[in-house]
């Protein structure tokens, strides 16, 4: 299941927030659940990272912090990234 | 000769870190201790993440009359590019931090006791080469002495009151390695007795976590990004004695809702990596811009000049400027060419010789966005490339440019509506970008 490269609906969901709060001209299921966030992946750079917590924050009140050691396996991918506020979120 | 640090005692707290702190006198202690470990050469990319150890480095380099270069990022190819310019450079890193003559920042390199003399340096020593790109693509290199650094950091504690609030902690969210990060963190804590916080939150939650940490008065420098999240979170942020914001413009309703909200005063600075920092303003109270001591402003048909102690050569600003007096002006946005996402700069030129250049683009062009509502404004490119998708040219430039300049959106056509000078008029660009909307 971890493997596949198709998107949960929390991924899809997640997704379609990224694409709104960065206004990035793709659809949602652009984003491979796998592919890099940063890089050759989507090339998102650190003040759209700033904005994506943000957006997580209010969303799913998940509080992002970088002394967390898991930080930068957090935005390595979308599945990433969705699993770790599916197991941290408040609302 | 000017002093390294002006603390008001020796055994006063200089830098705090996760609960720890040490005094002066353990920094002049690590200062000698590098300085005399260091390689013999003539320029260093500090490259140390982590604040305390780069002021250890900046100072060290500084005693043994080497040269801090200050390169836009810290990649690979950017510094083998950077040791072509300058054949004696050496990296001073931590670990596991690639560069050209990688000498590590060594564990245990303790000075002897202190003798109680603080290093001094001549005005003129040069300090640090910052870089910016110039219209060519070539990183143009901005030399500052010494002197310069000095003089800047007093003006600029003048302005801002900062002799109020001796021995409070400074806590900064920008990199050292960048203009802004090294005069408003590294020298005004130097220059004005304030305790360096080696801490580097990025996060709202960080910053909130850092600061209340911190004791009281305390500063954070920072930008308007980090400013928009600090407000979004919902709690009570805490108190802070006095905010710099700096890297692109800040909106006055921010200002005023930070100064609502947790900030004593928020006071906005006006600066390049040309000349340093120039002016400042509390943004909440007025648009107008008033030049930090000393420097003056002139203009003439080439554009607006700045002049005076601590710029040692007159530069040319690259912002249009409207003067109100030689030392009050306002902001009117930048000279077309140029460049700046989110502190980041670069050019129109620059940006479309990489666009160019990528196989099977015919023709292309970058430009700036007309949202100005966005918090950051980024650039979008339109493309003539028979053949190519969108997402190819987006890899080829991401492995050219800067992700902050990777263009939103990317927008193919068959023919660039460029006029008989060869240039694309504003209207043209909005008529493209209504019919790419419809199709959307």
């Amino acid at each position: 299941m971890l493997e596949s490269s198709i998107q949960n609906p929390e991924e899809a969901a997640l997704a379609k927030l990224i694409i709104s709060t960065l206004n990035l001209e793709i659809s949602e299921s652009e984003i491979g659940p796998n592919e890099a966030l940063f890089g050759d992946g989507l090339g998102l750079d650190s003040i759209d990272i700033l904005e994506i917590s943000l957006m997580i924050s209010q969303t799913y009140g998940v509080q992002l912090r970088s002394d967390d050691e898991n930080n930068h396996k957090v935005f390595q991918s979308l599945r990433s990234l969705s699993s770790y506020i599916q197991s941290h979120r408040l609302k | 000769m000017l002093p390294l640090i002006r603390p008001c005692s020796y055994d006063v707290v200089f830098t705090r870190k996760a609960g720890s702190s040490s005094t002066v006198e353990t920094f002049l202690r690590d200062v000698a201790g590098l300085a005399a470990v260091l390689p013999d050469r003539g320029h260093v990319v500090n490259l140390c993440s982590d604040r305390y150890r780069f002021a250890v480095g900046f100072a060290a380099a500084l005693c043994r009359r080497q040269i801090s270069l200050l390169p836009p990022d810290n990649a690979l190819s950017t510094l083998n590019l950077l040791s072509v310019d300058y054949p004696d450079l050496y990296c001073l890193a931590e670990d596991g931090q690639p560069g050209p003559g990688v000498f590590l920042y060594p564990s245990d390199a303790v000075g002897p006791p202190f003798q109680g003399t603080i290093p001094s340096f001549p005005p003129h020593q040069p300090a640090a080469v910052l870089f910016t790109s110039g219209s060519t693509g070539q990183p143009q290199p901005h030399s500052r002495s010494w002197g310069e650094l000095v003089h800047s950091a007093l003006a600029a504690g003048t302005r801002l009151g900062v002799a109020a609030l001796r021995g409070a902690t400074l806590l900064g969210t920008v990199p050292h390695q960048h203009s802004y990060g090294l005069e408003s963190v590294l020298m005004l804590a130097l220059q004005h007795g304030l305790v360096l916080d080696a801490a580097r939150p990025f996060y709202a939650a960080d910053i909130v976590a850092d600061l209340s940490a911190a004791p009281r008065p305390r500063l954070l420098v920072t930008t308007p990004v980090h400013l928009r999240v600090l407000l979004a979170e919902a709690g009570t942020l805490p108190s802070v004695d006095l905010v710099l914001s700096a890297t692109a413009p800040l909106s006055s309703e921010i200002a005023r809702e930070a100064e609502a909200r947790f900030a004593l005063s928020l006071v906005e600075i006006y600066g390049c990596s040309e000349a340093g920092q120039i002016a400042a303003r509390q943004t909440s109270h007025t648009d107008e811009w008033r030049c930090l001591d000393g420097i003056v402003l002139r203009q003439d048909e080439a554009g607006t000049w700045a002049s005076g102690s601590p710029i040692a050569v007159e530069t040319l600003l690259s912002d249009v400027i409207e003067l109100r007096g030689p030392e009050r002006f306002l902001l009117k946005g930048r000279i077309t060419d140029l460049v700046n996402v989110a502190g980041k700069r670069s050019s129109l030129a620059h940006l479309n010789h990489h666009l160019g250049a990528i196989d099977g683009v015919v023709d292309g062009a970058f430009v700036a966005s007309e949202d100005t509502d966005a918090a950051v404004s980024r650039l979008m490119a339109f493309v003539v490339a028979p053949g190519l998708r969108a997402d190819e040219i987006l890899n080829s430039l991401r492995r050219r440019i800067d992700a902050a300049f990777i263009p939103r959106p990317l927008i193919l056509v068959d023919v660039l509506p460029r006029n008989t000078l060869g240039k694309l008029p504003r209207e043209e660009v909005s008529r493209l970008l209504a019919q790419w909307r419809i199709r959307q």
